[in-house]
């Protein structure tokens, strides 16, 4: 087995060329990005950093209670990403929806991947608990992002069909049940897609890295397959609950669709 | 049937008092937003006035679940409504929506003569023509067999002669099975010819009109 290669500083140094290179690219063909190319390389570079300072810190100190501050922090900062990116206005019931499935479906999720599939112990070691929390936060957060906007867009888009549905004698689960179900399908197929091109079109980051740090790939295939199970169920868990809770929060007392 | 004490909604509606009467045809006019569409939508529940009370064969409305009342005060909605599927899934949704047990092809097929719709039941009604639509959505409904039936300008893309038609059909199946219909319509002329109640709509405040006996 060969050594690991530490990256000095001059090294890591030299893959800046490769944005040197982007930014004369881009100034000689005059696309006016230079300065977003310039801001996302430093705040990468500075973030990273900080992440690395920040988790060497935690790893040396290993306490229950920074694991789920930490993995707090990452759902919350996921929360408000989801709120960002969706396009449509957001009910304050939404919202909270949004919240709570996010929180509750990746916690369950997580716990059940941390202590029944990789038995670690001490169950909060953070070099396990928080890079995997994070693989399993982040895809939840894409998929709760994209159930969330097809279902808000589709029940505005739909208020005539879902009302002429409630006027027909529908429950309103019947009314929006195609669309709800649309928006549950949306938000877990790119997790579909992504198991179907698993190792044939693409090398996932996580396995990539355990390889690179000398691990053997058999090893990091075991992982890779867990980890993506666990993807899978937090992601269709999390989707559920917001679609599911989330159709409902568009009815009132009356049964009447309230936009 | 329906008795509306005092009803008033946002600046929409103002209904000192109104009974519309069963087992009777009642029929709506007025200008274009006077409130008609409004007053429909009160009486399955699909809005709830700010103040004034409503009752149903005696009972306060609230008192009724909404589901089971919009099963029995079934409203055809004014933009005529395709769903996703066949003419057939198209014909039985509402029976499927108040789960009601579905009915024969043979079934279908009359009601598609009844309301004049000269398709198969395998088609893809999203291309049918605006009075098609509106014939399909009027064949949906009077399949359900509803007590009350809120019917919101029905022939509005109609031609002269299938209006005629088609409402004439649709009286007699009222008539004939003793079932209470509230139909909006944008013609006075067609509302005075079936001969019911008839209330005209201004500024959201309703007129009985002189004649209707
Ligand atoms: N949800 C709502 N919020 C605010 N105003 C509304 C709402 N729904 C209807 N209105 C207003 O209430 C008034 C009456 O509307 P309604 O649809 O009952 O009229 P209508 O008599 O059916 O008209 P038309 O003949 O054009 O169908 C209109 O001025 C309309 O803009
Ligand atoms: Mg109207």
């Amino acid at each position: 087995m060969s050594e690991i290669i530490e990256l000095s500083f001059s090294q890591l140094a030299a893959a800046y060329v490769f944005v040197i290179v982007l930014i004369v690219i881009v100034k000689a063909k005059g696309i006016p990005r230079e300065k977003d190319i310039l801001l996302a390389s430093v705040r990468m570079t500075l973030q990273l950093m900080l992440t690395g300072y920040v988790l060497v810190l935690v790893f040396e100190n290993p306490h229950p209670a920074i694991t789920l501050l930490a993995i707090l922090l990452m759902q919350t900062f996921a929360v408000f990403n989801i709120y960002k990116r969706i396009k449509s206005p957001l009910s304050t019931a939404m919202k909270q929806i949004i919240a709570f499935a996010m929180i509750s479906g990746t916690a369950l999720s997580l716990f059940f991947f941390i202590l029944v599939v990789i038995r670690l112990n001490p169950w909060y070691h953070p070099q396990y608990f928080i890079p995997l929390g994070g693989m399993i936060i982040g895809n939840s957060m894409t998929g709760i992002a994209l159930g969330a906007s097809n279902l808000v867009d589709g029940i505005h888009k739909q208020r005539h069909i879902i009302e002429g549905s409630l006027m027909l004698g529908a429950t309103p689960q019947e009314a929006v049940r195609s669309l709800a179900n649309g928006a549950f399908d949306a938000a877990i197929l790119p997790t579909i897609n992504s198991m179907l091109g698993m190792g044939i079109v693409f090398l996932p980051g996580m396995m990539t890295g355990q390889i690179l740090s000398g691990v053997s790939p058999t090893t990091a295939i075991e992982y890779q397959i867990a980890i993506m199970l666990g993807i899978a169920g937090s992601v269709t868990l999390t989707v559920f609950l917001m679609v599911h809770l989330g159709a409902k929060s568009f009815f009132n007392q009356q049964k009447q669709l309230t936009l | 049937m329906f008795q509306l004490k005092n009803i008033r909604l946002h600046k929409i509606l103002h209904i000192p008092d109104l009974i519309i009467e069963g087992n009777r045809i009642t029929c709506i006019t007025g200008e274009s937003g006077g409130g008609k569409t409004t007053l429909l939508k009160l009486l399955n529940r699909m809005k709830t006035p700010d103040a004034g009370t409503i009752t149903y064969l005696g009972q306060p409305l609230e008192s009724y679940d909404p589901v089971q009342l919009r099963r029995q005060v079934v409203m055809m909605a004014q933009d005529s409504l395709v769903f996703p599927g066949s003419i057939r899934e198209n014909l039985l949704i509402g029976l499927r929506f108040s789960e009601k047990p579905g009915v024969s092809d043979d079934v279908l097929k009359s009601m598609m003569e009844m309301v004049k719709l000269r398709k198969t039941l395998d088609e893809d009604p999203s291309n049918l023509s605006g009075g098609e639509k509106q014939r399909l959505a009027l064949g949906r409904v009077l399949l359900m067999y509803p007590e009350v039936l809120l019917l919101d300008e029905p022939s509005s893309s109609l031609d002269e002669e299938t209006e005629s038609l088609v409402i004439s059909r649709i009286t007699d199946y009222v008539h004939k099975r003793g079932k209470t219909l509230v139909m909006v319509t944008h013609s006075k002329a067609l509302a005075e010819s079936i001969g019911g109640d008839h209330i005209t709509f201004e500024n959201g405040s309703p007129k009985p009109m002189p004649g209707g006996a």
